[in-house]
């Protein structure tokens, strides 16, 4: 994550060396000020991991299903003891940018059963990347009704396998139903180019639905 | 949880920890951690609030577990959920229960944020932006800046 360019910043003093944890060695020395959510989803196999990896350093993170999804009293000890917990792990990246400036991303798991997670990361999420795969369309259908409905910004890229047909954005563009609005991009989660410039097209997205286009290929 | 170990005729033995009472049932580890509860006080934190310690001196040391003392730690740079779970290796729910109980005692407070003026990308209207960071535009402009020179 070190840049070339001519920071018109002085450099920040080192990070003070601490034996004990396994902090981030990426230019984060104090910490991030303000974090930005950017929800990876897509189904199984699409490429989520790929994509997040391809931008950022992956760390592993467990929640558990029945700690964040069962209401119970503090102390209430009846209410944990017939429970069963389901340890559900997860990906997630970050990308460290200037100023404290640090954008999160999570590697949503598809299935239904952990939509409980997605209410909590869709909630103050600058957007969502719906990574989709031309051999299985159908599985980014849930994905996409459910940004739709909760009025997250979304972009569709299209993860390009190297054994996949090629199709034309327009075209899946009319296969997923997509409102016209949504950015439809072609991809290839591997490269870390590839991969910042899916995450580009969705900041794009979300400053115009913020009013604040001023982007190049901006629609008027 | 030391104090009591000579008394403990299991230790390490049957794999039972031994600070649960019998009636807690078959409670994973996660519960111990949090000595049972699964919510934190007050409003849930969300995954990427970041914590930054306070500097104070915790009023009775012992009294914070070795996760929370960790915790304590990680946070004297701000640090968020997430990274917090992570570094700690313990779910996120539990994060968020410990958490707690440091913003409860004054170790820990959320890092707010708060939209610098910025001369250079100020908005037309010249009114800082009131809502939340994801919905700032001066911000995002910032963020598609940095993210297209990576």
């Amino acid at each position: 994550m070190s840049s070339a360019r001519s920071e018109p910043h002085p450099p920040e003093p080192d990070a003070p060396t601490d034996g004990a944890s396994d902090g981030p060695a990426d230019g984060s020395a104090d910490g991030p000020r303000v974090a930005l959510k950017i929800l990876v989803a897509g189904g199984f196999g699409v490429g989520k991991t790929t994509l997040v990896g391809a931008v950022s350093e992956i760390r592993p993170l467990r929640t558990e299903e029945a700690l964040t999804d069962v209401s119970v009293g503090v102390d209430d000890l009846d209410g944990v003891a017939a429970k069963t917990t389901t340890t559900v792990a997860m990906d997630f990246g970050r990308i460290t940018l200037r100023d404290g400036v640090a954008i999160y991303l999570f590697g949503t798991p598809g299935q239904e059963r952990f939509w409980f997670m997605w209410n909590e990361l869709s909630l103050g999420a600058l957007g969502a990347v719906v990574l989709a795969d031309t051999r299985r369309l159908t599985a980014s259908f849930a994905s996409i009704d459910y940004f739709e409905r909760k009025g997250t910004p979304f972009v569709v890229a299209v993860n390009c396998f190297d054994e996949a047909d090629r199709y034309e954005p327009h075209e899946i563009r009319t296969a997923l139903a997509l409102d016209p609005h949504v950015p439809v991009l072609l991809c290839d989660a591997r490269h870390a180019t590839s991969a910042k410039e899916v995450l580009v097209s969705l900041v794009e997205h979300a400053l115009r639905l913020v009013g604040g286009s001023r982007v190049q290929g901006a629609h008027p | 949880m030391d104090r009591d170990a000579a008394g403990a005729p299991d230790r390490g033995g049957t794999g039972r920890e031994r600070w649960l009472d019998a009636a807690a049932g078959p409670v994973v580890r996660p519960y111990a951690v949090t000595r049972g509860r699964t919510r934190p006080n007050g409003e849930p934190l969300d995954i990427v609030t970041i914590l930054v310690a306070t500097g104070r001196r915790p009023a009775e040391p012992g009294r914070l577990s070795r996760q929370q003392r960790r915790m304590l730690a990680l946070c004297r740079r701000p640090s968020a959920l997430a990274d917090l779970a992570s570094d700690l290796d313990l779910p996120l729910g539990v994060i968020r229960v410990l958490a707690g109980d440091l913003l409860d005692s004054g170790l820990v407070d959320v890092q707010r944020w708060s939209p610098a003026p910025d001369p250079l990308n100020a908005n037309p209207t010249g009114r800082p932006h009131a809502g939340a960071p994801h919905t700032d535009p001066n911000l995002l402009r910032k963020v598609l800046d940095e993210l297209r020179a990576l």
